[in-house]
């Protein structure tokens, strides 16, 4: 018997399930007021385009957030949670398209120096009181702050003497943000940034409502205090087991809003979510047990959701120490050895796409590959062989080189394929080490042991320098530890650039000196994986992985 | 009965009372210094594990770092620290947590404790109402069909371990049939703690029902009782008001490696259903470096159990006055 027949006969269950969470939730009555359905295209599910009485979404967000601050937030669960509190400046298309948010509009002047955004008069706090530039001033002041103890203050960093200020080298009034009047914010920049208005979306840049902090401190976030402008507020808080947040009904644009509750479930367990997905009890997960990625293929297909995604898998190779210090020709021979297709059909298998460049597909810019990507298999391995032979290696002298990874499955199947390519084609000896998080974490930020390392990174924004500038010589995640003076002085001269194709030019040119030097190999670009319920609607896959609840709604099942 | 005896009785109850009392607070001392060691111990050893609590795949600024370590005060020597850790505990401050900024260490043991003392709880009550009930019915009817189907599943339930035994429970009862909930604490009704509660008292049932059999049978064996049956008692009555309080000695004496199986238990079925106590937080606290958190939970559930023993040692001597405290 296939799932899907189960699911059906279940459907009862379901109902009285949500029936008691609505009970519990005490929101029975607000539900009949439920706008109706928007224009929402084709939409599939057992009933059509019917909603359900019920508007309550299960959605599983992985670990526990940190916090709910967005100025101290650093990571994936805590935005999401995040988007739905808060609106910033910008906001998001449910396709990633960037469209105005708590403000209505903006203009840019002085050769994108000078920003000027005009809020929304009706934008209101969720006690009621108004948004004003005023707490968009003291909000960014806060976030750069060196009292806030902010991970994640250098994203502001474009902004006119926001560094110094994060330093503690000028006063935080020094900050180049001001309130021309009550509705009117100027952000002043200390260089063009194509991107500024994309980094508006970010959690660092949202407005926290000052009378609240001033008045609780560190609780802020918490459930009873956090005060947010967004289309949802926080309910209740359990920690390591959900946060449950409910309809803003103070926020501007509520009435196109249609799920009532929405529970954030911290589950770290990507076997324990695939199952509480299957009992009903998630409606919408943040990944799938690559295992199961081939049963779900086959009898879930309907359910299965991916799409790309702005992060690169790669291995980075420590230049600071032997054997790879100094040593170019040898690593494009490690790179040049691995067959990408074969590790992203046969072992992730999930449609990640085989990376040859560092930089994923971004808009604006021009994706970089080595020449000899577009070379055969033979062509690559024959001159792998002679530039491993270059480099003083052979058959007699095996490389012998430690690949470290932190411990998951996953990571050593890769680990092992890649090991054993480089057997099969180079004859390289390799040691695989893994260790747990946090220590693989220390070992491969000081570089003392390392040699070969796995590592990933997901971009901050929709652009190629959040990528570009993680092998800066002076970046504190640029782990291979390369220092090169032409790209350091090619980022620089980008992100002074003012012209948008100059500057694309520029890290592209960049970008061909890091894949010809190779401090990393690029294995594979990230997609998304969503396992999401027929009755939930609304969902959009995009490349950030960025999903607004108000953007969503369960459909009649 | 004379005046004088009468007198010696009250004496003996004063003395008794007396050894009572002193046994009470000798335990109480020397339960300092164990306290001491566990928490130095858990100290230094969540000290020595490497990588720390703000190490993250965003590598944060060496600046923000040293500032962020400042206002932990791990800057500090650790013999300073460690003075300021237990400077606070004195006072009942268990510190902040360095993962979960919004909480204290306090705050987050008060909302999981309730939660795991919950689970726990049930989990020992049930362990203790089918092992004993299982263990006296098998001793009854020793070496027939009933015990040997019992001992093996007994047997069977000592040697699964939980974290076979549980996502098999949830595959089966929550994927497949659709009975109970697979994770979670949903609304808080207790449906959502049972396949948690069984996965957890499983292998306790198991345990208590082999002990309460091999008591059961012994007591049966002993004089007394055949005396009792000998003066024609009825069954019933022989088993539970002479034989059950006797041959639950050895069970009173496991109550403490028993809550103490059960906390261990519970860190890997929190984990495993999702449910947010004490155990989750412990393992999620020691993956995250939350090193307040970790020493929290230790110092927390190491009263506890010092207090536990106690309490055994006291129902042990209620149960049975022989026993020299």
């Amino acid at each position: 018997m296939t799932f899907f027949a189960r699911r059906c006969e279940s459907k009862t269950a379901t109902v009285i399930v949500l029936a008691a969470l609505l009970v519990l939730t005490g929101n029975a009555c607000s539900n009949k007021n439920s706008p109706a359905p928007r224009d929402y295209g084709e939409i599939g599910g057992p009933s059509g385009t019917e909603l359900a009485i019920v508007q309550v979404l299960q959605k599983d967000n992985g670990a526990e957030p940190q916090t709910l601050d967005p100025h101290r937030a650093t990571g994936v669960p805590e935005g999401n949670i995040l988007r739905d509190l808060y609106e910033p400046l910008v906001m998001e298309e449910p396709d990633g398209t960037l469209i105005p948010g708590a403000a209505s509009g903006w203009t840019s002047s002085d050769e994108g120096l000078r920003y000027e955004f005009a809020l929304r008069p009706d934008g209101r706090w969720s006690n009621g009181d108004p948004v004003t530039a005023h707490d968009f001033v003291f909000s960014m002041r806060r976030a750069l702050d060196p009292a806030t103890l902010s991970g994640y203050a250098s994203i502001l960093y474009p902004i006119k003497n926001a560094e110094e200020i994060n330093h503690g080298e000028q006063p935080v009034e020094n900050l180049g943000v001001r309130a021309l009047d009550d509705y009117t914010l100027e952000i002043l920049l200390r260089g063009p940034t194509p991107y500024f208005i994309g980094l508006l979306n970010h959690s660092m840049a949202y407005a926290v409502h000052p009378p609240s902090v001033l008045e609780h401190g560190d609780r802020f976030a918490r459930a009873g205090n956090l005060v947010g402008n967004g289309a949802y507020v926080l309910k209740d808080w359990v920690v390591q087991s959900h946060i449950e947040l409910t309809r803003n009904v103070r926020f501007r644009d509520n009435g196109d809003t249609t799920i009532d509750t929405v529970f954030y479930h911290a589950l770290e367990n990507s076997d324990a979510v695939f199952k509480r997905y299957r009992a009903d009890e998630i409606d919408l997960t943040q990944g799938i047990p690559s295992k199961q990625f081939k049963w779900i293929r086959t009898n879930m297909a309907d359910e299965y959701v991916q799409s790309a995604y702005l992060g690169s898998y790669y291995y980075g190779l420590n230049v600071t120490r032997p054997p790879f210090k100094g040593q170019p020709g040898l690593r494009r021979a490690l790179s040049m050895a691995i067959d990408r297709e074969i590790i992203t059909e046969k072992l992730s298998g999930a449609g990640e796409l085989p990376a040859y460049g560092w930089i994923p597909p971004v808009q604006g810019y021009e994706p970089q590959r080595p020449e000899w990507a577009e070379w055969t298999r033979e062509e690559r391995h024959a001159e792998a062989k002679r530039q491993y032979a270059e480099a003083g290696y052979s058959d007699r002298k095996p490389l012998v080189v430690e690949i470290l990874y932190n411990t998951s499955q996953d990571h050593k199947r890769i680990a092992i394929a890649i090991s054993s390519m480089w057997k099969q084609v180079l004859g390289i000896q390799t040691r695989l080490l893994n260790q747990e998080w946090k220590v693989f974490l220390q070992t491969r930020a000081t570089r003392f042991t390392t040699e070969a390392f796995r590592a990933g990174w997901i971009g901050d924004y929709n652009d190629a320098y959040t990528f570009a500038e993680l092998l800066y010589s002076n970046n504190e995640q640029n782990d291979p530890g390369w220092v090169n003076a032409d790209y350091d002085r090619l980022l620089t001269a980008a992100s002074m650039e003012r012209d948008l194709e100059k500057r694309a030019r520029l890290m592209e040119q960049a970008e061909r000196i890091l894949l010809d030097e190779t401090p990393l190999i690029p294995i594979y670009f990230y997609v998304s994986k969503h396992l999401v319920k027929p009755w939930v609607g609304g969902f959009v896959p995009n490349i950030m992985d960025h999903v607004y609840t108000k953007d969503l709604y369960i459909l009649k099942h | 009965m004379d005046g004088g005896a009468a007198r010696l009785d009250a004496h003996a109850h004063t003395a008794q009372n007396r050894t009572m009392l002193s046994f009470a607070f000798r335990r109480f001392l020397s339960a300092i210094p164990t306290l001491l060691i566990l928490i130095a111990l858990a100290f230094a050893l969540i000290r020595v594990a490497p990588g720390g609590p703000f190490d993250t795949e965003k590598q944060i600024p060496p600046e923000i770092e040293a500032r962020l370590n400042e206002a932990y005060h791990l800057d500090e020597p650790l013999y300073q620290q460690f003075g300021r850790y237990l400077t606070g505990l004195a006072q009942g401050d268990f510190g902040p947590s360095f993962q979960y900024k919004d909480f204290t260490v306090t705050e987050l043991i008060a909302a999981g404790f309730p939660v795991s003392l919950k689970l726990g709880g049930l989990a020992m009550l049930l362990a203790l109402l089918v092992g004993i009930s299982v263990g006296t019915l098998a001793a009854l009817r020793q070496n027939s069909r009933t015990d040997h189907v019992a001992m093996a599943a007994a047997m069977t339930g000592i040697s699964i371990p939980n974290f076979v035994l549980a996502p098999l429970l949830v595959l089966l009862f929550a994927v497949t049939l659709r009975w109970l909930p697979a994770g979670g604490l949903g609304d808080g009704s207790l449906i959502n703690l049972v396949l948690p509660v069984i996965s957890l008292a499983l292998p306790q049932i198991a345990y208590i029902a082999r002990l309460t059999r091999g008591s059961m049978i012994e007591v049966l064996r002993s004089d007394f009782i055949r005396t009792a049956r000998a003066q024609g008692l009825p069954g019933r009555e022989i088993i539970l008001g002479h034989a059950l309080k006797p041959a639950m000695l050895p069970i009173v004496s496991y109550l403490g490696p028993a809550t103490a199986g059960i906390i261990t238990g519970s860190v890997v079925i929190e984990q495993i259903f999702g449910v947010p106590g004490l155990g989750r937080y412990f393992v999620q606290g020691a993956l995250n470096r939350d090193y307040t958190l970790v020493m929290g939970v230790v110092v927390f559930y190491g009263v506890l159990i010092i207090m536990f023993n106690f309490l055994v040692d006291l129902a042990y001597r209620w149960l049975d006055p022989r026993v020299k405290l």
